[in-house]
């Protein structure tokens, strides 16, 4: 490959595997066999039906695969065996058309997740606690008690406490009791943003994020997103906005018929393709 | 131009011109009121028939055995709507399940049969059934109250799970993937997000189904509970006099179902908050 030789030393986060994806007779993803490493920004661009947006949903199983593997952090995901909510739980994940959830302020959007989690993790610490004394007639090597620090108060304050720093980085502090249906199109999308970011993602996924949004509101989301990129953030995006694509990306790949076509930096990429078919894809969406 | 044409008048410019047909309407009905009631009076002598009513209903203390029958109506209705509510709440729950694993498949199809049967038999049919057959065959005895309470609950859960289910599809499927992208487990993401929003959209139909069952506790005296139209029956028969308990039995149905939909409509303004904040 010739993305360069520090990013084959460098962790890889999702390694996919001879990955598949059939509806039915239609073949959507053929045999896509693909790294992608850690602090990496990998733009897939193509005409729609080329299955980016599949190939994306594939990556935290909201599509399960037909066929192939999905690794992360070693774990296969596509392993019926394995529990996806807890891996989904490192992979962010930002919509085309926001998602934000209707019934909750945006404070709740972003503390939801985060809290139930952290107390999920606080009962299962306690139970383990409560039956030790049981489960350690069994074993043979004795297990100590896991030492309790929070509370569920302190995780809700913690919580909260992240959630304002997160909006006021998006200076939309003053929005955090309100509800989704009274925001613009921008602010929901940066608040899905920071809803993800809240989860302290190791990579996050986004799909399409500026397709649903009006043209002024397209600046102030990829702005956003230009940000958590300077943070380091491991990053696959699904977009249509080319010149965007070519600022962030440190890795493009261009998708047709469910295949990776072509991969490489946004400047080999868009200004030496190879393929005829890439061709007449930049010479219709570069006017 | 047209200002000029109309003829000015006092007061209300317009009003009879505008609602001269409601008028006569109002005026029409009134009169045919005033005749039914004149021949109500004269002919069937009401003022004898109020006498009895009241001579057994207030001397004789029947109002007694009312409130009990309106106490009976409640329960009935109120524990059989949230048993009902209970119930249907997880049949949708379970209908709505991705069917990837065989024990949702069979799960899917208990339910259908439940709610086959349930909708597919008169409810005073299940009632009979339940309460002569099914009780004395497994053995449990039962007052007629607690298996009207059973039976009513298990009948409205088959309506309130169609209901259900309907709310729960009619919510955005995208409220359910970020909930799910989050790593929130399918039920998690159920209970939080989407059944709160789906309650939304469903209340009104649910203030339908409540309303429903209200009137069809009219149904208990067949096993021998005693409601509201049990009690009137009963005190029909024994002062041979029909006509004032069944008319005030009717009045007593209409004030309920009216505070029941003031009360739905209360909530639904309630529930509004978060498209208007």
């Amino acid at each position: 490959m010739e993305t360069g030789n520090n990013l084959s030393e460098s962790e890889v986060i999702l390694d996919i595997q001879d990955l598949c994806k059939d509806f039915g007779n239609l073949k959507v993803l053929k045999n896509i066999t693909e790294q992608i490493h850690k602090g990496e920004k990998v733009v897939i661009i193509g005409p729609s039906g080329s299955g980016k947006s599949t190939f994306l949903r594939c990556l935290n199983c909201m599509e399960d695969p037909t066929s192939g593997a999905i690794y992360f952090d070693g774990v296969d995901l596509t392993d019926m065996r394995v529990n996806i909510n807890t891996h989904r739980r490192h992979i962010g994940m930002v919509f085309q058309s926001f998602n934000l959830f209707n019934n909750k302020t945006v404070l709740k959007n972003i503390t939801l997740a985060p809290e139930l989690v952290a107390n999920e993790v606080l009962r299962r610490q306690k139970w383990h606690n409560r039956l030790l004394p049981l489960t350690n007639l069994f074993r043979k090597t004795k297990q100590t008690k896991i030492p309790i620090t929070t509370t569920k108060k302190q995780i809700r304050q913690d919580v909260e406490a992240n959630a304002r720093r997160l909006l006021s980085r998006i200076g939309l502090e003053e929005k955090a009791d309100a509800y989704p249906s009274t925001l613009s199109g921008g602010q929901k999308q940066r608040i899905a943003i920071i809803r993800a970011l809240a989860m302290n993602p190791k990579v996050i996924l986004f799909d399409e994020p500026t397709s649903a949004l009006d043209p002024e509101m397209v600046g102030e989301v990829l702005d956003l997103i230009r940000q958590v990129a300077e943070t380091g953030m491991t990053m696959v995006i699904v977009t249509h906005e080319m010149g965007f694509a070519k600022e962030i990306a440190t890795r493009v790949l261009f998708m047709d018929g469910g295949t990776v076509l072509e991969q490489g930096t946004p400047d080999e990429l868009f200004s030496n393709p190879r393929s005829d078919r890439l061709k007449e894809f930049l010479s219709k969406v570069l006017v | 131009m047209q200002t000029q044409i109309q003829p000015k008048t006092k007061g209300k410019p317009g009003f009879l011109r505008k609602h001269w047909m409601d008028i006569l309407v109002i005026l029409v009905v009134a009169f045919l009121l005033f005749l039914l009631f004149r021949s109500i009076y004269f002919r069937f002598n009401f003022q004898k028939k109020w006498d009895t009513f009241y001579y057994h209903f207030v001397t004789n203390n029947g109002y007694r055995r009312l409130l009990t029958g309106m106490r009976n109506t409640g329960i009935i209705a109120s524990l059989g709507f949230l048993i009902g509510l209970f119930i249907g709440t997880v049949i949708a729950l379970i209908k709505v399940i991705p069917p990837y694993r065989k024990i949702t498949r069979y799960a899917q199809k208990v339910c259908n049969l439940y709610v086959a049967f349930f909708r597919g038999t008169p409810i005073v049919v299940q009632l009979l059934v339940g309460y002569y057959i099914i009780l004395p065959l497994i053995g449990v005895s039962m007052t007629p109250l607690a298996s009207c309470v059973t039976i009513f609950g298990l009948n409205s859960g088959a309506y309130v799970s169609e209901i259900m289910r309907g709310g729960i599809q009619s919510v955005d499927s995208g409220q359910l993937e970020a909930a799910r992208a989050l790593g929130l487990s399918f039920p998690t993401s159920m209970i939080r997000i989407v059944i709160p929003q789906a309650v939304k959209n469903i209340l009104p139909t649910l203030g339908n189904e409540i309303i429903t069952l209200v009137k069809e506790t009219a149904i208990v005296g067949y096993v021998g509970a005693v409601d509201i139209t049990k009690f009137f029956q009963d005190h029909a028969a024994n002062s041979y006099e029909y006509m004032v308990p069944y008319l005030i039995m009717a009045l007593i149905y209409i004030v309920i179902v009216a505070v029941i939909a003031a009360l739905v409509r209360l909530m639904e303004r309630r529930l509004q908050n978060g498209n208007r904040k």
